[in-house]
Parts: structure tokens; sequence; C-alpha cells
């Protein structure tokens, strides 16, 4: 039996009277790359936000590793080492790429040592290895706020990767991603994950991507997991076909 | 930072009043303000604009003032422990005033500093009230010298402690806390999801910036020879705050730079007119609207407006 | 004790009334503009400025003492007129769209200039001038005698805040102005002139500074430095009612003149801190004000 990471039970948190998660209870097991479906606007960013400690739920738990992390910070949950990539990509905007990266490696070192500068020999290689990953290299030395969308959307994932953390949250990694790209960067950053044995939980629209790369699907619709499994299998029920259909 | 031209103009600083020695009190005010104004210069990287940060500056030259009272005689004691004073002021002020930003951040400065500039005028049986405390002559390493002479070992001493703290405050600024430090202005959000806890890196930055603004106020106690109120209304915060943003993009030199330009303004303008407080709000104004390149990532950044 | 009850109360409202003047429009100009005028205080000493120099004109002149109360109305508006439109197109309207950062630079800049020009034209000593008020006599309510002036200025604050109240939710203006404060591009892609609106705005809440001060000079006079101490009063009061609540800063008037009026009679070394030490506890539980809310990133 695996080992679960993040364990999430009877969830409940609403919005503006609507319900965004209604009893959700789910596992997310070592090594697994997890995929999150489901209709717009269902609530499938709450999940993360839940899990990452933006957002507090009404009831429930969230666990990580045995460890309750329900009512943490986002700050703290980051420290326990779960990562999170964002839908629109937060930057350091104004800074270049390779110094997003250098003060993302500097925090997973921690950040006590005003005596040593930002920019390391050692850090540098380690930025441009994980840019490299992502296919950021040659952008490198430019403003971040510079690069296009998907580009943008690469530096925010690599930024959680620097973490080194064990579990990463993704949310729609590959939106903004031309489609020619699609593919490279998901074999690149699951063979960093497979590598690194970290888990992923992603929230996805694209069902290619999901049937080449999730080992499980959760199908997730108003506020409650419709479906699971593996994705030969949920792509085949009629009821995830009909709700989801049109979404990719 | 081109090494030689800031070697270059360190020695021209320390020549100069050799050959020009009314030049010698000017200049170590110029100094003692460029510390004050690179500790609002440092909160400015987050974003952050103290309008009352005068009062760690009139704070410490008070605690020059009652430790001398106190019979503590020694130069480099009195200015050590009047810094270490002012940091903790800082430390105290700070830890309230860090939860918040823009507006809330500057007016609350203000407003405490405020309540430092009352608390200075009003308890004259303390501080003296409007008449100030003085500041007496101290020994410099168990050495007495005569006023002029220690006019001199001050300046050179400031001159010391800016190279050597200038220093120091570059390190910081290029360490990962220092980064830490935009990174505050441009994304908080990204910053707490990489496990970062930004009141403290604000809370060491406001620390380290009342310490500068204290270490400012002791050389400027011992250059004039008494500190009154004045040293903390909000109008002497407004000087600061220009010559932080005047030297912005400058970094450390340009504070120096900032309060150089600035003191020797002064004393050119206080021969022909009254009206300081009006040309350095003016040139504020004309800097911001006319001179981004200080400011251009705060100028860059649309307002975080509610709709 | 029941002495002391009536009169602390009458004196904590009468506070409240001038504190709310001072405050009102700051978090008006706030609330429409988005902007904090770091320089409003500067209006209102402008204000009282203006108000006990005319005062005084009347008095040495020997005319009626009754166009005093004219000319503080008549203070305010030659402020507003002259300052509000002035300022706003010249700086204010340059801020918008830009960093709060800027904003406050820019406000604490004309505070600096302000400061000057009020020292040039008004010299440094201090004006007072309350022979226009002690006219209106006393009255004795609850046993206690109570100055009539303190009476108008509750009533002055309680018609602000109707006549605000009606403004905003009876007229066309008032309509104009909440669809700009509700969104303002919305508001400028229908069509609506958003700059006259924020000239008016800001006119509207430099008028209600410089009657303040003008106000507060028939009780306490002006001297230099009131800028500078009311700026941070006002935004004590609009910070703990919450930036850009006008019933916020009705409320915490209120507050901070009971607070006050308690220091004065109790332990009056304090008197001039009792507001800031108000606003820290407030904003300590609640950050952003009784009212006032912070809109969360959205992520």
């Amino acid at each position: 039996m695996k080992q679960t990471i993040l364990q999430a039970r009877d969830l409940h948190v609403s919005f503006a009277g609507v319900k965004a998660a209604d009893g959700v209870s789910l596992d997310i097991h070592q090594g697994e790359f997890l995929a999150v479906i489901g209709p717009n606007g269902s609530g499938k960013t709450t999940l993360l936000n839940l899990c990452t400690g933006y957002v507090r739920p009404k009831s429930g738990s969230v666990h990580l590793e045995g460890r309750d992390i329900t009512r943490l910070t986002p700050r703290a949950i980051a420290r326990l080492g779960v990562a999170r990539a964002f839908q629109i990509p937060q930057l350091f905007s104004d800074q270049r790429v390779i110094d997003n990266m250098m003060l993302a490696l500097a925090a997973k070192d921690g950040l006590w040592t005003m005596v040593r500068p930002l920019e390391t020999a050692a850090r540098r290689e380690e930025a441009r290895a994980l840019l490299d990953l992502v296919g950021l290299a040659d952008d490198k030395s430019r403003i971040s706020s510079t690069l296009p969308e998907g580009h943008r959307k690469l530096l925010d994932i690599a930024i959680a990767l620097a973490l080194k953390p064990r579990l990463v949250l993704l949310d729609e990694p590959t939106s903004g991603v031309s489609s020619l790209e699609r593919f490279p960067l998901m074999e690149a950053l699951m063979g960093a994950l497979r590598q690194r044995q970290m888990t992923a939980l992603f929230v996805e629209h694209d069902m290619d991507v999901v049937a080449r790369y999730a080992n499980r699907v959760l199908v997730w619709n108003a506020g409650k997991i419709m479906a699971e499994g593996h994705p030969d299998v949920v792509f085949k029920d009629e009821r995830v076909l009909q709700s989801v259909v049109g979404v990719a | 930072m081109r090494i030689s031209l800031a070697v270059a103009a360190v020695l021209a600083l320390a020549v100069a009043p050799i050959l020009a020695p009314w030049l010698e009190f000017v200049l170590t005010l110029a100094i003692a303000k460029g510390f004050a104004a690179l500790g609002v210069a440092i909160l400015l990287r987050a974003g952050l604009i103290s309008i009352g940060h005068a009062m760690f500056f009139a704070a410490s030259a008070y605690g020059v003032a009652f430790l001398a009272r106190a019979g503590i005689n020694d130069f480099a004691a009195l200015v050590a422990l009047s810094v270490l004073a002012a940091g903790l002021a800082g430390a105290v002020v700070g830890a309230f005033l860090v939860r918040y930003r823009a507006i809330f951040f500057a007016m609350l400065n203000l407003a405490v500093s405020m309540v430092f500039y009352a608390l200075f005028a009003k308890l004259y049986g303390v501080t003296g009230g409007t008449d100030g405390m003085a500041v007496p002559v101290p020994s410099v390493f168990g050495i007495v010298l005569s006023e002029p002479a220690f006019k001199n070992t001050l300046f050179y001493g400031s001159l010391t402690l800016m190279v050597l703290v200038g220093l120091g405050v570059h390190r910081y600024l290029d360490s990962p806390l220092g980064h830490a430090l935009s990174a505050v202005h441009t994304n908080e959000v990204r910053l707490e999801y990489l496990g970062i806890p930004v009141w403290a890196v604000l809370l060491i930055a406001y620390v380290v910036s009342a310490a500068l603004a204290g270490l400012g106020g002791a050389i400027t106690g011992f250059a004039i020879g008494r500190v009154v109120p004045d040293f903390a209304f909000w109008t002497a915060s407004g000087q600061l705050v220009l010559v932080a943003v005047l030297g912005g993009i400058g970094g450390v030199p340009g504070a120096f730079i900032g309060a150089l330009f600035l003191e020797l303004l002064h004393s050119a303008a206080v021969t022909v007119t009254d009206a300081w407080n009006l040309i350095v709000g003016a040139a504020l104004i004309i800097v911001i609207m006319f001179l981004p390149k200080g400011l251009y990532g705060l100028l860059a950044r649309r307002a975080a407006v509610a709709k | 004790m029941s002495n002391t009850v009536i009169p602390l109360l009458l004196d904590s409202l009468a506070s409240a009334a001038l504190i709310f003047f001072a405050a009102v429009g700051l978090t008006l100009v706030f609330s429409v503009l988005r902007v904090l005028n770091v320089a409003h205080g500067s209006l209102y000493s402008i204000g009282a400025y203006v108000a006990a120099s005319i005062c005084l004109f009347i008095v040495s002149r020997q005319l009626s003492p009754y166009l005093s109360f004219v000319a503080l109305l008549f203070s305010a508006v030659f402020v507003a007129a002259l300052f509000g439109p002035l300022i706003e197109r010249t700086l204010i309207r340059w801020t918008y769209g830009k960093s709060e950062a800027v904003q406050i630079l820019i406000t604490f800049g004309l505070f600096l200039i302000l400061e000057d020009v009020q020292r040039m034209v008004f010299g440094v000593q201090s004006l007072y001038e309350d022979a226009p008020m002690r006219l209106l006599g006393t009255s004795l309510i609850g046993g206690v005698v109570y100055l009539n002036y303190q009476i108008v200025l509750i009533g002055m604050a309680i018609l602000v805040i109707i006549g605000l109240r009606l403004l905003i939710r009876h007229t066309r203006l008032g309509r104009l102005i909440t669809a700009v404060v509700a969104d303002r591009e919305m508001a400028q892609s229908i069509g609506i002139d958003t700059n006259r609106i924020f000239i008016l705005a800001f006119s509207l809440g430099v008028f209600l500074a410089a009657l303040g001060g003008a106000l507060a000079v028939l009780t306490s006079g002006v001297a230099p430095g009131l800028g500078a101490d009311t700026m941070v009063l006002a935004f004590a009061v609009a910070a703990i009612g919450g930036l850009g609540q006008i019933e916020g800063a009705a409320i915490a008037s209120l507050i901070v003149g009971f607070v006050r009026v308690l220091a004065i009679y109790y332990v009056p070394a304090l008197d001039a801190v009792a507001p800031y030490a108000a606003m820290l506890i407030v904003l300590l539980i609640r950050p952003y004000g009784l009212f006032g809310s912070v809109t969360a990133r959205r992520i």
C-alpha cells in the first residue's frame, strides 16, 4: 500500500452561498500524478486553495503525512513541503527570470544569510538547471514581465519546483502554453517529478494531457467528486462525458 | 559599483575640509542625513514610505543627551548605545507597523512620529521641552579633546562609518533578505507561498532602517552640540524622504549623494529664503513627476485599487 | 457622579462634531478618488487662518460680529474654490492609476509646500478670536452651563451627515458619484465625466476641511502646526471608521471625541495621545477600521 501524502476529509466551504466544496474527501498517494478535471467554475481551484491554506474550510480536515494542516497559513504549509503553481502566473515581474529562480532557491535554503549574496555560483547553476528543465534557459536574463504568457507560466512552475517539495500542486499547468510546447513541457515536468520522487496534483482542462500523464483522475462537479479512477476508466463514464464534454 | 569612482569620492570628501574648513560641518550633517535617508530608502524598496522616520533620528540624539547626562562620556559607547536604542524603538514600533502597507504604513509612521515629537516637546522636565538638551563633547577612546579637535574626529569618524556601514548595508541589500524586501512590493503572496515570513523580512528591514536613522541622529547631535524636538518634526522626515527618493536608484551611494546635494543646497538656500519646506516639497513633486528613474518600479505599478 | 456624566457627554458631542469636520473631507475624498490626501490637514489650517484673519478684521473694524459667522462660511468656500480645482487638476489627477506610494509622495510634497505658504502668508503667531462665539451665549442643560456655539457645532455636523447622505442617495450628482465609486472604468465607459466628478468631490472635501478649521477658530484658534496635528487626527478618525466610510467617520468621531474628553477630565496629560491610543486598539482588533475592508488578491 502506497504511503498517503495528503488526506482530505469531508471538506465543506462556500462562497457567497455557492458550495465550492461539499463534503469532499480524497487521498493523494506518494508518487502519484493525480489530475482534477471538471467544468469551469466548479471550484477546482478551491481544492488547491484548501490544500495550501489560502482558504479555510468551514468544516473538515486536511492532513499532510499525518499532520493536520487545515488551519495552517500558506507559508507554514509551503515550509512543510507543499509547493504551488498558479493559474495566473505569480512572479516577481520586475526581476529577471534567473533572479526569480534564485530567490525561490534561497527561500528553500533559508533566508537568514545576510552576509552572503543572493547570487552565488552554486545557486546560479541550480537555477539554470531548473530553467533548462522547463525550457526557459534562453530567457534567463530577461525581465519576467516581458515574457510571453506561456513562458511566464513555465517560470511559475519552475519556481514551485525550486522549493524541492514533496507535493506540488499545479493549477492548469498547460493553459497558456502553445500546443507545440505542451507535450515537451509535460514530458520534462513529469520526468523531473519522477526523478525527484515528487507527488503532483494538477488541475487540468486538456484531456489529452490528462489521459497521457495522470495515473488517477478526479472528476469535480458542483463541489463534489463525481467520479474517480484511472483515466481510461473515467473517460468512458457517461456522466463524466456529459458534464465535462466541451471543456477541453 | 565603480569602485575607483567611489574611492575617489571618499578621498575627495576626506580632503575637502582641509581646503575649505567651513565644509566640515556641512559634510558631517550631510553624512548623518545620508544614514537616515538610507534607512528610509531601505523601506522604500519594499514599497513602504515612512514619512515619520525622523522620530528615530531624534530618539537616538536624545539618547546620547540622556546617556551623557547619566555620566557616560565615551564617544563610541554613546554612539553604539543610542543606535541600539533607536533600533529597539524601531523593533517596538515596527512590530505594529509592518502589518500595514502603503497608505496606512505611511500615515501610521507619521502619527507615531508626531507622538514622539509631542513627548519631546512637552515633557519639559525631562527633555528640556522646546529648548532641547545639550550634547556635550565626549572623550574619544579615553582621550579628552578640544571642541574643534572633536569635530574633526567626528567628521572623519562619520566618513569611516559611512564606508563601513555603507558596505554592510550593501551586503544586506544584496543578500536573500534584501532581495526578498523588493519582492514584497512586487508579489507578497508569492513570497508567502515560498515559505518566507514577510512580516519578519519587513521587521528586520524596519529595525535596520531605524538604527541607521539613529546613527544619523547621534552624529547630528554631536555635530550641533544640541538636540531639540524639531529633530523629530514631520518636516524633518520630509527631507529624509526627498533624499531617499532622489538617491533612489543609486542604492547606498545614492542616499549619501542625495544628502550631500540637499545639504549643500540648504546651505545656499538659507541665505536667500526661509521657505525650505516649500523647496523640499516642490522638489519631491518634481522628482516624482519628472525624474522617475529612482522610482521606476513604483510608477510602473498600477494602483491596486478596490473596484 | 451624575454631575460629570452630562457635561462629559455634551462635551464629547461637541468635540466629536469638530473632529468629524476635520475627518469627513479626508474620508470623502478617499471614497471617491481613492486618494488619501496627506495635505488635508493643511487645508483645514488654511481655512482656519483665513477665517481667523477675517474675524479679527471684523472685530477690529467694529463691524457687526454676526458677520463673523458669514466669514466662516465664506472662508471655507474661498479656500475650496481656490485650492480645490487647482490641486485636483495639477497634482491629484496625475496620480490616478499610479501606485499608492506615488500618491503619498505627491500629497506629502504638497503638505510641505502648503506649510511654508501658510507661514509666509499668515506668519507664525497664533490667532484667536472668540467674541463671535461668546455672542451666542450659553444655555443651561442638565444643570450645566453649555456654550450655545457647541450646540451649533453639533447641529452643523449632523446637517453635514444628513446633507451628504441626501446628496449621495437622492440627487443625480449623487448617483454619478456612486457609479464612479463603484467602478471607475465602467462609469467612464458609459460616458460619465469622471473628471468633473473628481474635481467636485475633491473640492467638496477641501470645503469641509476648511469649514472645520474655520469653525474651530472660534473655540480654539489657530497656530502653526495645526495642520499636522489635524492631519494625523483626521487620519486616526478615518482609519477607525474605515477609510472612505462617511458614516464610519461619524461613529469614529464620537468614539474619539469621547475618549479625548475622558482624558481631559481625568488624565489631562494624555489628551493628545488618547485618539491614537483609541486608533491602536481599534486597529489591533479590526486592522482596516470598523467599517473598512481590504480587497484580497485573487489568485
